[in-house]
This record gives structure tokens, sequence and C-alpha cells, in this order.
């Protein structure tokens, strides 16, 4: 299973892409931090690492490395707008369970 | 949910760690506020989707309620024409002045002006309440935050504020002021200038002068900066404060009033002439010829046409320009870069003549409106750590040489205009007379030699010098001057110990005290509350011993008192009851007081009486 994207949030990628004027991608990942065990990484890519893997879905390129891929198979990640604020959203399968903000989350 | 923003490679922050930091253009007559999302560096929009927010302020209070609404942007400017007096507009031209510089500001002839407590002058509207400048602002910069925090989904941990090159100490405390007043933390004031080549990336360009040309609705500013190793120094400011794109409409509509024939005292033809002018103009920044429909006359007017008649509007800026250059001893070929600020700047005719006047295309990719709130939102971002230590922390410098006064009036500079902040200088005076055991330091700013012609900014005394012969003691002032420009100034006798330090509250300023108070009357108007409910109290009081009094002695006064002791609790009384219709609740306790005094003797006989009475006919075993 591979990492998809939203139109909505391909779009954004791209266009944050291409206002920075440079990057090849974005990178989806997890650190082991977070009240909750684990918590997202969402970052610019500039080099592409060895070990990682690269997705490409509506025209952006998804990076993520090997042991991210454990936590995140199957991601889909949005774009959406609440109220005045906006943002990415990941939306995980695997995820057993969440701290209140939603920013990390156990498997 | 939190929404997730992408980071640039390594710099992903920790969850709730994410600093929010947002830049804030707070104009004269328009607002913005900006933040750096994603990488990228936008205005923030309202629901309606509007980005900027109009400097007006609407104080509405309700009739026979305490409770004080404050609309602030679009919908306070469509109550200005309804009710101008108790709208407040173009504050910025008031802050940090005191009521001594204030006979040259038109604006405010819809309200009145007083000098308030703190020596800054105070806004009263038609509904009474009064209102200083850093209040208003902090007004307008909580409904800027407010937007931001919404749209982030987080408080905001700091703030850029832009201020112009131009405002001294005393504006730029003003400023820092109203931000505290706001709950927000002011991680720098940046020179708007250096905001908007910032905006534009200048400050990671090759070192070089860059021309920074903003003519907004009503004030046209000219900035020439030089970045020389990170640092923007302004080299010299200048401009018109009267002068801008409303003089365009002006001119404008002058010429479709002349064209329908509009008899001149037709105020509402005059209003809607200028509606018209700016349709116009905004139309032909686009277009060749548009077709025009005021009154009676129709017609057609093309863009060389209103070219003509904004011509000697725009030949104005440059006049201005060409006198800053010289300021800053800069040659026009020596300018490399100039940006273009404020919604002015869109014309087309301005662009011409600007770029022929400095020869260089202006800058002009990034909305001219949104640039100055952009340039101070990356610089808000690289300030709250949301960027690598390797990028460059961009340095402002002190806008206006700081100096002292020494004998006979001179200002003597301790930091001379320019200097790079944070800085710290220090400088050696000494006692003028034998025995001199106090010294009064008096801070200056300005650029004149006289201290009668610069600006003062504190006043202080060095005391307990320890009596030497004059020029014996050695006394250090020291200036140091934080990331904000704020100063501190500290003077110590070097061979004694004797300290003294001050930090400069410009002279109109606030006290930390007086933010505070005016903080905690924010608080929905507790210390008011407790007022009213402390004189209730007194009140009722008075009016408990008025009865208790008066009853006592109708019963047996006469029996009891002398006709002068009796005349005294008498007219005693009378004043009780006279001071406690009034509203002061020491008055009220004193004259309490004194009803008491002249009644204790009164009581105690009172007292003997009723033993005495209740004793009649009794033995003494039977009690």
């Amino acid at each position: 299973m591979a990492i998809t994207l939203s139109e909505a949030a391909a779009e954004r990628v791209k266009s944050f892409l291409d206002n920075r004027g440079k990057g090849v991608g974005v990178r989806l990942g997890v650190t082991t931090t977070g009240c909750s065990g684990l918590a997202y990484v969402l970052e610019f890519v500039d080099d592409l690492n060895d070990e990682d893997i690269v997705y490409e879905d509506k025209g952006v390129k998804v990076i993520i490395d090997p042991k991210s891929k454990l936590y995140l198979e199957g991601t889909h990640l949005e774009f959406v707008k609440e109220g005045l604020n906006e943002g990415f959203e990941f939306v995980n399968p695997n995820v057993k369970g969440e701290c209140g903000c939603g920013e990390s989350f156990t498997v | 949910m939190a929404l997730l923003q992408i980071s640039e490679p390594g710099q992903s922050t920790e969850p709730h760690q994410h600093k929010l930091a947002a830049g804030i253009d707070l104009g004269t007559t328009n607002s913005l506020i900006a933040t750096v999302r994603s990488g990228k560096a936008e205005t923030l929009a309202d629901a309606n989707g509007k980005h900027t927010v109009p400097s007006v302020v609407h104080y509405v209070k309700q009739d026979g309620s305490d409770e004080l609404e404050i609309v602030v942007g679009h919908k306070a400017k469509e109550q200005q024409a309804i009710e101008p007096g108790n709208v407040i507009s173009s504050i910025k031209r008031l802050m940090g002045r005191g009521l001594a510089d204030m006979d040259k500001i038109k604006e405010f002839s819809a309200n009145k002006l007083v000098e308030s407590e703190s020596g800054m002058p105070g806004v009263v509207l038609d509904n009474g309440i009064e209102k200083n400048p850093v209040e208003v602002s902090s007004d307008i910069l909580r409904t800027l935050a407010d937007r931001a925090e919404e749209t982030l989904g987080g408080e905001l941990g700091g703030v850029v504020i832009t201020v112009p090159a131009y405002f001294d100490e005393a504006q730029r405390q003003a400023t820092k002021d109203s931000a505290q007043l706001a709950g927000l933390k002011v991680l720098r004031l940046l020179n708007e200038p250096t905001a908007a080549a910032v905006a534009y990336g200048l400050d990671t360009g090759s070192e070089g002068i860059h021309a920074i040309y903003d003519l907004g609705g009503g004030t046209f500013d000219i900035s020439i900066l030089r970045l020389q190793k990170g640092v923007f120094e302004v080299l010299a400011t200048g401009g018109d404060s009267a002068l801008g794109g409303d003089d365009f409409d002006r001119a404008i509509a002058q010429y479709l009033v002349e064209q329908a024939k509009v008899e001149s005292d037709d105020r509402r033809a005059h209003q809607l002439a200028m509606i018209k002018a700016r349709d116009i103009k905004e139309a032909l920044t686009d277009t060749d010829t548009v077709d025009v429909n005021f009154l009676d006359w129709s017609g057609q007017m093309s863009r060389d046409q209103i070219e003509e008649i904004i011509a000697p509007i725009v030949d104005k800026t440059l006049l201005s320009c060409r006198r800053t250059l010289k300021d800053a001893g800069v040659k026009v070929d020596e300018v490399d870069k100039v940006v273009m600020v404020g919604g002015s700047t869109r014309v087309p005719l301005v662009r011409e003549k600007v770029e022929k006047h400095f020869k260089v295309p202006p800058l002009t990719d990034i909305d001219p409106d949104k640039v100055v709130a952009i340039g101070a939102a990356i610089q808000a971002n690289v300030l709250i750590g949301n960027k690598s230590d390797d990028d460059m922390l961009l340095l402002d410098v002190i806008p206006l040489s700081l100096g002292v006064e020494t004998m006979g009036g001179l200002a003597e500079k301790i930091i001379p205009r320019n200097t790079p902040i944070p800085i710290a200088k220090a400088q050696e005076f000494t006692t003028f007379k034998d025995g001199q055991t106090a010294m009064a330091i008096h801070v200056v700013q300005g650029e004149r030699e006289l201290v009668e012609d610069c600006r003062s900014l504190a006043r202080f005394e060095l005391r307990g010098i320890p009596p030497m012969v004059a020029g014996a003691a050695r006394i250090k002032v020291t200036y140091q001057v934080d990331a904000d420009g704020l100063l501190q100034v500290l003077a110590e006798e070097t061979t004694s110990g004797v300290k003294a330090d001050i930090t400069v509250k410009p002279s109109y300023g606030l006290s930390d005290d007086q933010i505070t108070n005016m903080l905690q009357s924010s608080f929905s108007h507790a210390e008011g509350d407790m007022g009213a409910r402390m004189l209730r109290e007194q009140k009722v009081e008075a009016a408990r011993v008025i009865e208790a009094v008066t009853a006592a002695l109708s019963e047996n006064g006469k029996e009891l008192l002398s006709e002068d002791e009796y005349a005294a609790i008498q007219s005693s009384l009378e004043q009780l009851n006279q001071t406690s219709q009034g509203e002061s609740i020491e008055a009220i306790e004193n004259a309490i007081e004194v009803v008491e005094k002249n009644s204790n003797e009164f009581a105690s006989r009172r007292m003997d009486a009723s033993i005495a009475k209740a004793l009649v006919g009794h033995e003494v075993d039977d009690i």
C-alpha cells in the first residue's frame, strides 16, 4: 500500500514548493516523541537519503523513510480548512489512539 | 485534530512546540497581519476574505450600561459617517505625541482632544469615554491577533510590529506599550521600509543601497537604506505626511466636477465625485480608456488624460526623493533596488516615473499593500526560532542619535544614529563645582547640537557623590539600547560606586504602573465595580448613622445636651446627610467620623441615663 494525497493536498504541496523555489517533494514521517508516543513529521525535501522510499501521487513526490513506513502505510494526506485555520491532516489507518490535540498518536 | 504545516528539512518541531509568530503592519489608515506557513509568508484574511483591517475603532456604549463594545475595522469605518464622534481613526498620528504636538493634526476634528494624566493626548468621545492612543492601537492589535490565533489555531508566541523609520523613541515605546496592553509579546519593532526590503529578500542579497518608495492613501514616505554586513542602515528618510493616493482621487474628482458643472457647495456631488474618481483610477490601471457617467455628464476618460491630471502630484513625490537622496549623500545611480510600497504605487504613471527617476525598474511583484506585513512576518518567523540559526538575523539601527545634556545646554551624543542595535556605549563625565554631590542626567534624542532643539526623553539624578574638588569625580554614563530600540541609561560614580539608572520612559510613554493599571481596568471594569460597591456601602452606613443619632436626639437630646452640644451634633448630621449624596467614599467616611466624635459624649450620657433610669426604684441587690 502506498501513501496517497488528496487533490487539495497535492495542489498545496505543489504551490508551496513553487513558492519555495527548490525541493523535490514532501517528506512524511514519524518521530518517537509527543504526549502519546509518536508524532508526525511533515517537511520539504531537498536531498534524498539512500534508504528513502519515494512514492508519487498526483504529480507530487512523497518521500518516506523505511522506519516511518511501518507506521504510515496506507496514510492519506488531506488538506483541510477549519474556519480560518487550514493545514494538512494525516488520515492514518494504523492509528490506535491519539492525544487530544492529534499531534501525537500510538499504533 | 491539529492541522500541520510543512517544515523546512530537519526543522520539524516537537508536538505542542510549534511557535506561532506573526508580522503586523500597524498602519495609519489600514492594518494587516501576516504569518509564515509551510514556508510561505502571507497576509491573513477574515471570514469574508478581506485582508486589510481599516485602522478605525468604534466604541459603542449602550445607554445605562458600563459595558463597552469595541468594534474594529470595516464595520467601525462604516459607522464613521454616521456617528463620527464615537469613532477614532488615524490614531497612529497621535502615537507617542504630546498634546502640544497636536495643532497640526486635522484628522481629529470630530473628536475632542484632552491631556490625560500620563501626558498623552486623550481622545474624548461623544459618549463620554476617553481613550488614549495606546489603548486605541491596542484594540486594533488585539483584533489582528485574534484573527491570527483563529487562523493558526493557537496562541501567538510573538509578533513583529512595523513602525515608520522616522518614529522616535517615544513613538516606538507607545507602540510597544500598545502591544503589551493587547497581551502580545513584541519580538521586535521593525522599520517599515526595512520590512519591505526583507519581503523582497534584499536582506539576503548583496550589499547595496536601496530606496523604498511608499505611497499610501494619505502619506508618502521615501527611505534610503544601505545594506551592509547584514544590517540595514537608514541613510535618510523623507516624504510628505499630507500627500497620497487620495490626492489623485481629489484631482480627478475636481475634473469631474468641472465637467458636470457642479455647484461648489454641493457636498453630496463632491463626495460622489471622489468615489467615482477612485473607480476611474482603479479601472485605468488595467485598461486604457473607461466610460464615465457622472451626474449629467457622460464621456470617456483615457489613461493619458488622468495621467496628465495626476502628474503634478507624482512629480511632488519625486522632488521628495531627490531631496532625500541628497540628505543621504547618495547619487541616483548608486541606488540598486527600488521597492514599491502602498496601494497608490499600482498607478502605472507612478511606476513609470519612479523607474525613470531611479533608472531601475522598481520591484512590484509583491502586493504593495501587503509587502510590509509580509516582511514583518518573515522576520517574526526567524526571531521566534522557526528557522535554522545560520539564517541571518536581521539587525536594525537606531533612527536618531541618543545623547546627554552637558553644561551650557549642549547635547553630547553618546550613541550616534544608525548604530546597529542592540548596543551599549559609555562615556565619562565629571563634576562642575567643588563639593558637588549630585548630578542631573538629561537624556535627549536628536541630531541637533543644542538640547532645546532635541527631544527630551528623560531626566534623572545621580545623588550621593562624595564631596570632591571639581573634576575629580568620575561619572560613567552608559547608554544601552535593546533590540527593540528601547533605551536604558545607567550613571555611576566609579570611585565610590554610587549608581542611578533609568529605563527611558519617553516623555509621553507609559510607566509600568500605568500599563498595569490600564491592564487591570481592562479586566471588565473590576476596579470600578469595587469602587461603586464601597461607595454604596458607605452611603448605607451614613444613612444608618443619621437615623440612629436623629432618633436618639429626639428621644432625650434636649435633656442630656447643652444647646451648643446639641447644635454641633445637629450640624454634623446635616453635613453627613449632604456628603452622602455625593460620590466620594472618603468624604462620607470622614463625615461619619465627625458625627461619631461629636456624639460620643452624648452616647455615654445616654448610657448613664438609661442605667440610672433602669435603677430607679430598685435596690442595688435587685440588679
